[in-house]
């Protein structure tokens, strides 16, 4: 058992957990943040996507051990107040059905956002599709989450 | 902003589902929780010699490991297939028995035979690693192809040679001799691809044994919780249905993969029974691969024949089915009464006969996956239709209207009586938008580019709302498919409809609650709906076959009838009025024609309060009713797809898809269009990505996302999508159901215009690139060759 | 997963001792294949030993028209960096579509080359551009690197600190993806530069990552599209497996070869 300290969602956290713990236990089972999901055991679906130091990563292909001092904002951490951008495009536009991809496809959604802003590129629905190769949905066709994410880039 | 029927309400149950607080079945952690891991057999068909589990139980923090002779030593029954099949001779279909263990033989890769409980998910799969089984392999079936051979190894003793059953509809003598009347016959033969239905959220079980009470609870990840309970009671005999609670929360998509009872459910509630501890399961991907049902696999020959005028004169099908190693709860009525009723199409054919012969075979079961026969038999009619009209020289959108049903009800010779439909209208809707006319000039400059652009009709027929009870029971179905509602009205005017319909992703806590506030005029948001647990609901039956609308809706407006009637008769006593003179509107219920009304709040209050009501009325305000249908919906619609192929790969680009649809009335038009959205990317996946594969000795090839290919963001572009609404006569609302329509319509779209691209009919699904870059290569060589 | 310890070694001797530590040990150095492998239980080391804490294993450096790379360097880092864009914008372009953006902010080019999948991306852009790999112990060229499936020239407790490449006059990478794990059914990266024409095929060989001689003649004769019309790209010796026949990846080797020449800068 290894001692981890984070920061997630803005406050200060630990546990004491095997080493080979992945960050989404951690969270999912330590920390009982059960909004990051696991849906493949091959680090495709993006359902377990996280922001690590401001950087979308795959909390299912992350030791939490390795982490030890990092910033981690989770879908749970998002709404500040009321919702993120992301989320009320994603409600607005009808981006999600079951809901389960839909925690990975939102914070994958405000990463590609933050990244194109900073580098003055422009988010089209092309791009959109080609920065969410890692992220599936099985419910959506993704017609109404590539919509979402043009709404709340426009928005952000 | 109104919230009414046809109005786009953004949805209710989003708050929790974009901030994380979902309740999925994983989600859920008992005080007492232990994990199950189960021992999955590595060959796809062996008798099982014996089981060691010494190296696991020795294991620091291994609870308990338990296998398939203790279960049915314990009387849990074996798992049955719901729908009983006849053959064509008589004999009733040949269901082989299943134990949720594995006891004496194991009949395909990741079969259980055993289950260990430990203290933590980690060290329960290291156990299960542990356990030894003595496995004596056998020869395997993995095909239908195999398992049909002379002398293929006998995968169950009640099926000698693995057919179980070999089953017929429709006049084969008056078909044979209206192909005999032909001018023209197409023949074709197809394969309808196997498939992984893949809901993101993959299953999971918790349960729970109170041995004070004797009771169980399971949490799991269902579409159907009553149905599950059931099962589990009358048939697993897992427990009395009064000492079994099954709650489905959060699901996260079921695409029919989340009908079933699968074995793991039985083995958790039983091992939590054995260990006195709340037993946990979630599958991981791979697993789901392995375990969850699969779709499809069909292998077809079909031939439609055409008069001068280009008429149908008939049309022969025959089909063989895999099945699978065992037979799934709705497995058989999936090719058979799901599959041959919809033969006809939009057609007027007047003779019809489909053969079906099913298999069994060393693989996952197979059962039904989003449109389940449906699918099927579309793109089997529609890939005819097609080809014939290439044949003829016909322009296929022609051929297709000359053959349209024009006037109903409609009686197809294959069971079907059509209610509704305007087929030359949404077919024409979709030509306009898709811009039909300007194909040419899109083809010509995509030539220019180098690219091979094609276009594709598929003009189809659902049967959906399932279904009619008595109509189910006479083909064999072994339950009643109504469904059930309450209406809630509390003492403050607020409502809580509890239905028998679940909710894996459609959006019910929103069109629902719309039904609800269109009818008694209160905001949506004084609507709540209840679902997926049996302690709360009253008995339902579930959602699949797109019939939360048409059926579950429906016992909704039933049940809202009756509230009506006495809100009217509580409130003209009241009001001293007449009944007949009682409107409801604007959140009030008035005497039609003056000034006196009471608020509704009042007159849910007054119920209760029961002061002043009718002589002889009971007090409360809450109603049930159950719905059983007359009759199927018949949901119908026009594709059309366009697609660009480079010739150098073989890649398919969907460059524009189209698709209007009849759904009757719609309730809300964003969630109608999301169900399409995603029931086409389906469609499109199984045209072009998806396939599950075997190898010949059954060990699965595409087990994980690596091998099998999911539709992602950048393969489908957007849609579009319309809607003609020619109303249901045979349910209150007018409603069809959306559910299936985008899978059940769009494979064949995409195949006619890939091979209108390339011009080689012969493309089989999935037509991955390396497909299409062969049948481009074969279609060159037969012009060089001539 | 099996039980594991980790290592968060500072620096490469300490990496080097924990390696020897345990009785099977790895370096964990992205972990977006490792940890996957490690949940399907088909590894289970002894001990992880995180390299990506050791000073001066992850940046990007340019020293006359040579670029090196730390082996913790991100895909991402690799992608966004304007060095690697200016001095190689291939290798750049390369970077920027392996995995999904969430994988690349992990994933890092000493963990892609040491684990030499065949479907990698990253061996074809060293072997075509005659990159050196640079380790605790050694220089190694690309050329005696790659030595087969999942296997490379790495000894026991030999960590890759770097790759140094020369920037290359012309180059390009073009890929054909596997459709379901986006891994590579075929990418050809062309290069040329001072050490001439180089062209290395990913995901078509039986034995990983190849130089194509034919290819490379052809294209050292006439630096063209067009040149690579004439070449025999024969079948024999291509993988062969569900998502495509040996005599595909043969096609593809060719149309990906052209399509990358004509896009090279």
């Amino acid at each position: 058992m290894t001692k981890v300290n984070m920061n997630v969602n803005g406050k200060a956290v630990s546990g004491d957990v095997p080493d080979e713990t992945l960050l989404s236990q951690f969270l999912r089972e330590t920390l009982r943040l059960t909004g990051t999901h696991i849906g493949c055991d091959t680090s495709q679906c993006g359902a377990c996507v996280v922001h690590v130091n401001g950087q979308a990563v795959k909390s299912c292909s992350t030791l939490a051990v390795s982490l030890d001092g990092a910033d981690v904002m989770t879908i749970e951490g998002l709404a500040n107040g009321e919702l993120h951008p992301m989320q009320a495009a994603f409600n607005d536009n009808h981006g999600l059905q079951c809901g389960f991809c839909t925690p990975g496809m939102i914070m994958s959604g405000v990463d590609m956002v933050a990244r194109y802003k900073a580098e003055g590129k422009d988010l089209t629905s092309d791009a959109i599709r080609a920065e969410l190769e890692g992220n599936i949905c099985r419910c959506t066709g993704y017609h109404n989450i590539v919509k979402s994410i043009e709404d709340a880039a426009a928005k952000m | 902003m109104s919230t009414k029927i046809g109005d786009r309400v953004k949805r209710k149950e989003d708050k929790r589902f974009t901030t994380g607080k979902g309740k999925y079945t994983d989600d859920v952690r008992n005080d007492n929780q232990a994990y199950a891991a189960f021992v999955r057999s590595p060959h796809a068909h062996a008798s099982v010699k014996g089981i060691d589990i010494s190296g696991a139980m020795a294991m620091d923090g291994v609870i308990d490991v338990l296998n398939g002779t203790q279960l049915t030593g314990d009387g849990i029954g074996n798992i049955i297939c719901g729908w009983a099949i006849t053959s064509k001779d008589g004999t009733p279909m040949k269901m082989g028995a299943w134990s949720a263990l594995a006891t004496e033989k194991v009949r395909y890769v990741g079969d259980a035979v055993a289950v260990v409980i430990a203290e933590t998910q980690a060290l329960a799969r290291i156990a299960a690693e542990a356990v030894e089984v003595d496995y004596e392999i056998l020869p395997v079936v993995a095909s239908t192809t195999a398992a049909m051979k002379d002398g293929a190894v006998t995968i169950h003793d009640c099926a000698p040679d693995n057919q179980i059953y070999d089953w017929e509809l429709g006049d084969e003598a008056a078909t044979d001799a209206g192909l005999a009347a032909a001018t023209h016959v197409t023949t074709l033969d197809l394969t309808n691809n196997r498939l992984s239905p893949n809901p993101m959220e993959p299953r999971s079980a918790i349960a729970t044994y109170d041995d004070a009470e004797e009771h169980y609870t399971l949490y799991t990840t269902s579409q159907n919780p009553h149905v599950a309970r059931l099962v589990l009671s009358a048939f697993y005999q897992v427990a009395p249905e009064n000492k079994l609670r099954v709650i489905a929360p959060d699901v996260g998509g079921g695409f029919g993969a989340k009908i079933y009872i699968y074995p793991e459910e039985i083995t958790c509630l039983w091992a939590s029974m054995k260990t006195n501890r709340s037993v946990k399961w979630t599958s991981d991907r791979s697993e789901a691969f392995m375990t969850d049902a699969h779709g499809r696999d069909h292998v077809t020959t079909a031939k439609m024949g055409f008069d001068a005028d280009g008429k149908i004169t008939g049309f022969k099908i025959d089909t063989v089915a895999n099945i699978g190693a065992y037979m799934s709860l709705f497995s058989s009525s999936v090719p058979t009464y799901l599959y041959a009723p919809l033969m006809s199409g939009q057609y007027d054919i007047q003779n019809i006969h489909c053969n079906v012969r099913t298999y069994y075979t060393n693989t996952v079961p197979v059962d039904a996956y989003r449109g389940a026969g449906r699918p099927e038999a579309t793109y089997v009619v529609e890939r005819m239709m097609e080809t014939a009209a290439r044949e003829m020289g016909l322009d296929p959108a022609e051929l297709r209207r000359r053959n349209f049903i024009q006037s109903f009800p409609h009686q197809t010779p294959v069971l079907m009586a059509y209610d509704a439909g305007d087929f030359p209208k949404i077919l024409e809707m979709a030509q306009e938008t898709a811009d039909v006319a300007g194909f040419a000039t899109r083809k010509a400059e995509a030539a220019s580019r180098g690219k091979l652009r094609g276009i594709g009709y598929s003009t189809f027929i659902e049967a959906c709302g399932l279904a009619p009870s008595k109509a189910a029971g006479s083909l064999g179905a072994g339950v009643g498919l109504w469904e059930s509602a309450e209406v809630r009205v509390n003492p403050v005017g607020s409502i809580e409809v509890l239905t028998g319909s679940h909710s894996h992703g459609q959006g019910h806590e929103t069109t629902f609650a719309q039904i609800v506030a269109d009818r008694f005029d209160i905001p949506v948001e004084s609507v709540s709906i209840v679902h997926g647990d049996t302690d709360k609901v009253q008995f339902g039956m579930g959602t699949y076959g797109s019939r939360s609308a048409p059926v579950g809706m429906s016992a909704v407006v039933k049940a809202m009838d009756k509230v009506e009637a006495k809100v009217k008769k509580i409130a003209a006593h009241a009001l001293e009025a007449s009944e007949d003179d009682i409107v409801i509107e604007g959140g009030q219920v008035k005497v039609a024609g003056t000034d006196k009304a009471m608020g509704w709040h009042e007159v849910g209050l007054a119920a209760y309060i029961a002061h002043n009501l009718p002589d002889g009325m009971e007090p409360g305000l809450k109603e049930t009713a159950f719905f059983d249908p007359v009759n199927f919906s018949f949901p119908s619609g026009a594709f059309i797809c366009e697609v660009e192929v480079d010739p150098e790969t073989g890649k398919t680009e969907i460059v524009q898809f189209t698709a209007a649809d009849d759904f009757g009335t719609i309730i809300n038009p964003m969630i109608v269009e999301g169900q399409v959205h995603g029931g086409v990317t389906q469609g499109i996946g199984q045209a072009l990505l998806e396939q599950v594969v075997y190898d010949d000795d059954g060990q699965l090839l595409t087990g994980s996302y690596m091998d099998y290919t999911m539709p992602r963001a950048a393969d489908v572009p957007f849609y579009h999508v319309e809607h003609h609404e020619t109303p249901s006569p045979n349910n209150p609302l007018g409603v069809k159901g959306c559910g299936e329509a985008g899978a059940i319509g769009s494979p064949p779209a995409v195949i006619n215009a890939i091979t209108d691209a390339i011009g080689n009919n012969d493309l089989a699904m999935p037509a991955t690139p390396q497909a299409v870059w062969r049948a481009i290569q074969a279609a060159s060589k037969s012009v060089a060759a001539e | 997963m099996y039980p594991t310890k980790y290592h968060k070694p500072a620096s490469i001797e300490d990496a080097i001792a924990a390696l020897g530590g345990g009785d099977d040990a790895m370096v964990l150095a992205g972990g977006q294949t490792l940890l996957a492998t490690m949940k399907q239980h088909l590894a289970s080391p002894s001990d992880l030993v995180d390299i990506r804490a050791i000073e001066g294993l992850s940046g990007i450096a340019v020293r006359g028209g040579s670029l090196t790379i730390g082996a913790a360097t991100t895909h991402a880092e690799v992608a966004g960096s304007g060095d690697v864009r200016e001095q190689c914008a291939a290798l750049a372009a390369l970077a920027s579509g392996i995995g999904d953006p969430a994988v690349r902010n992990m994933g890092t080019i000493g963990g892609s080359i040491a684990n030499n999948d065949p479907a990698a991306d990253y061996p074809a852009a060293l072997l075509a551009l005659g990159a050196t790999i640079i380790t605790n112990k050694r220089e190694i060229a690309a050329d005696d690197f790659f030595t087969g499936l999942f296997t490379t020239a790495l000894d026991e407790g030999e960590i890759i600190v770097a790759v140094n490449v020369s920037a290359p006059t012309k180059a390009a990478y073009a890929k054909f993806d596997q459709p379901a794990s986006r891994f590579a059914l075929v990418g050809v990266f062309v290069a040329n530069g001072a050490s001439g024409v180089r062209v290395a095929v990913t995901g078509a060989g039986e034995d990983g990552v190849f130089r194509h001689a034919g290819l490379e003649a052809a294209l050292s004769a006439d630096w063209s599209g067009s040149a690579v019309d004439g070449v025999d790209v024969a079948a024999d010796g291509l993988m062969s497996d569900m998502h495509a026949g040996a005599d595909y990846r043969a096609n593809l080797i060719k149309v990906m070869a052209k399509r990358a020449v004509s896009a090279s800068a």
